[in-house]
């Protein structure tokens, strides 16, 4: 806890360049008549790692497959390192790096064989292919599952495959859907080290429903409920909401219920 | 980036038990035709001697040997077409493919190219098959290559039908009974039709085969395979924007 506070504290002082590498605005999305993402505007900057925090059906998961060019929004704009994911969307999805809710992985292939593929669809041309493996195995902590295929491995080596295939890239930003879910404790914190490290470097964007999560990696916070933004701002706003500092966790609770439709109607 | 996703495509099948079996199964069967019409040619080849202009070897063995084969891929290629997006989405691998810098025209055609050039090396063993008597008589090498190039052209066809109906839902095993429904279907259509000039016959591209089958190349059959695997890989590429559009 202490060491991801003191690295918080050496990275706000740190000069990375603080532009902006995703930004959406007024994203709107329906399925059938029901509206599940409500106006929803979004930034990211460079170096900055940006929770977003809701319960399960908040619409989490639609928004970052909004923001990776998964599903169309309905209205709305969203630009990658400043281009137009609408418009444009091989040259701003060479940008994104994607761990979908499920990692994407095909169990008949081997480790290397994945990430080889993985760093290929993302415009790595074979001849640096081979160093981008290397390097992603060695951060993601693979090295020794190489050769094994995908589908033999545990929980745990899946999802750091997975994340693993989103970052092979180096993409400028890397979107992470619920990426500690179903880890023990000690893999949890390899990957929350792993995701502040990338954090220093690219933009990161992740889900979840873990306050704890929240606290111990991201710099700032949005809270979603019901398809719409009901907070946003830093952990330590969050924490000190309504002056009563130390209550992260009855914050947000206050915040999802304040928000229920039947109260606002 | 079409050859790499046709090269995981190919890879994919090629570790998959399954596909190995479905080789050498249909290898086995090829080889019993081949055989048993091999067998029919030599029990009549006394009897042929007396007929002038009597069909040569290639015309007995190879024709229907072909015939067969495009019979079997008819029920075949939708195993296989079933597996490339509907099993995608099954397995929720696509939105590796969706976020990724690709179009969904190099999706579509990975995909398509890659179990086509699966298919190809299935179906070469039947030109080899017809080889082996090279030693022993003159074969009709313009027959058999309009044979395998009418066969290469139908599966295309096939593959690009069943890539289609692949594209429409979730589950493989609806894409299979589907793109084998309409692939029978349009088969009964052109058996069943009648009179020799009914349009049954025109959609159906187990009649456009039947051409090559004889060893006739005709431009319209060639346009008509390319028109309908272009309409089928376009129909898949917008069921997949729409599919962005949608949900």
């Amino acid at each position: 806890m202490n060491q991801t506070h003191n690295h918080n504290g050496s990275r706000t002082l740190s000069s990375v360049p603080h532009e902006i590498t995703l930004s959406a605005t007024h994203l709107t999305r329906r399925f059938v008549g029901q509206t599940v993402i409500r106006d929803i505007s979004l930034e990211l900057k460079r170096g900055e790692v940006l929770g977003l925090l809701g319960h399960n059906g908040a619409g989490k998961s639609t928004t970052l497959q909004m923001l990776t060019g998964c599903l169309q929004p309905n209205s709305g704009e969203i630009k990658i390192c400043g281009i137009d994911l609408a418009r444009k969307p091989i040259p701003a999805k060479a940008h994104i790096g994607y761990l979908p809710e499920t990692p994407p992985l095909y169990r008949e292939l081997n480790v290397n064989e994945y990430l080889t593929y993985a760093a290929r669809l993302r415009g790595i041309n074979s001849a640096n292919a081979n160093e981008a493996l290397a390097l992603v195995k060695h951060r993601c902590g693979l090295n020794a599952v190489g050769q094994k295929n995908i589908g033999a491995l545990s929980k745990g080596y899946q999802q750091r495959v997975g994340i693993a295939q989103a970052i092979i890239h180096q993409p400028d930003i890397i979107v992470l859907d619920e990426p500690t879910v179903g880890l023990d404790p000690t893999q949890i914190r390899d990957v929350r080290s792993l995701i502040r490290e990338l954090g220093d470097t690219h933009s990161v964007i992740l889900s979840t429903h873990l306050l704890s999560e929240v606290e111990s990696v991201c710099d700032r916070v949005e809270i979603l409920h019901t398809g719409e933004l009901v907070f946003s701002g830093t952990t330590a706003e969050l924490d000190n909401r309504d002056g009563k500092p130390g209550n992260l966790e009855e914050n947000f609770i206050r915040l999802t219920e304040q928000h229920t439709p039947e109260e606002s109607a | 980036m079409i050859r790499l996703i046709a090269m995981r495509e190919l890879r994919s099948l090629l570790v998959m038990p399954s596909t190995w079996f479905v080789f050498s199964v249909l290898q086995f069967i090829f080889a019993w035709f081949f055989l048993n019409a091999l067998e029919t040619f030599l029990d009549f080849q006394p009897q042929m001697t007396q007929i002038a202009n009597a069909p040569g070897v290639t015309l007995i063995i190879a024709a229907p040997l072909f015939n067969i084969a495009a019979l079997l891929l008819m029920m075949l290629s939708p195993m296989f077409t079933m597996r490339l997006i509907a099993e995608e989405r099954r397995n929720q691998t696509f939105p590796l493919l969706l976020s990724s810098p690709l179009s969904s025209l190099s999706i579509v055609l990975g995909k398509f190219v890659g179990l086509l050039i699966f298919l190809l090396i299935l179906t070469s063993t039947l030109p080899l098959m017809m080889y082996t008597l090279a030693p022993g008589t003159q074969l009709d090498y313009g027959l058999i290559l309009s044979n395998y190039l009418g066969l290469l052209l139908l599966t295309a066809s096939y593959v690009s039908l069943g890539l289609y109906i692949s594209s429409l839902t979730i589950q493989p095993v609806i894409a299979a009974i589907g793109a084998m429904v309409v692939l029978v279907g349009l088969w009964l259509a052109d058996l069943g039709a009648s009179t020799p000039n009914s349009p049954w016959h025109q959609v159906s591209p187990i009649h456009h085969f039947q051409n090559f089958n004889n060893g006739l190349l005709d431009s319209r059959d060639i346009v008509f395979f390319f028109v309908f695997s272009t309409t089928f890989l376009l129909l898949a590429m917008r069921r997949l924007d729409n599919n962005r559009r949608y949900g």
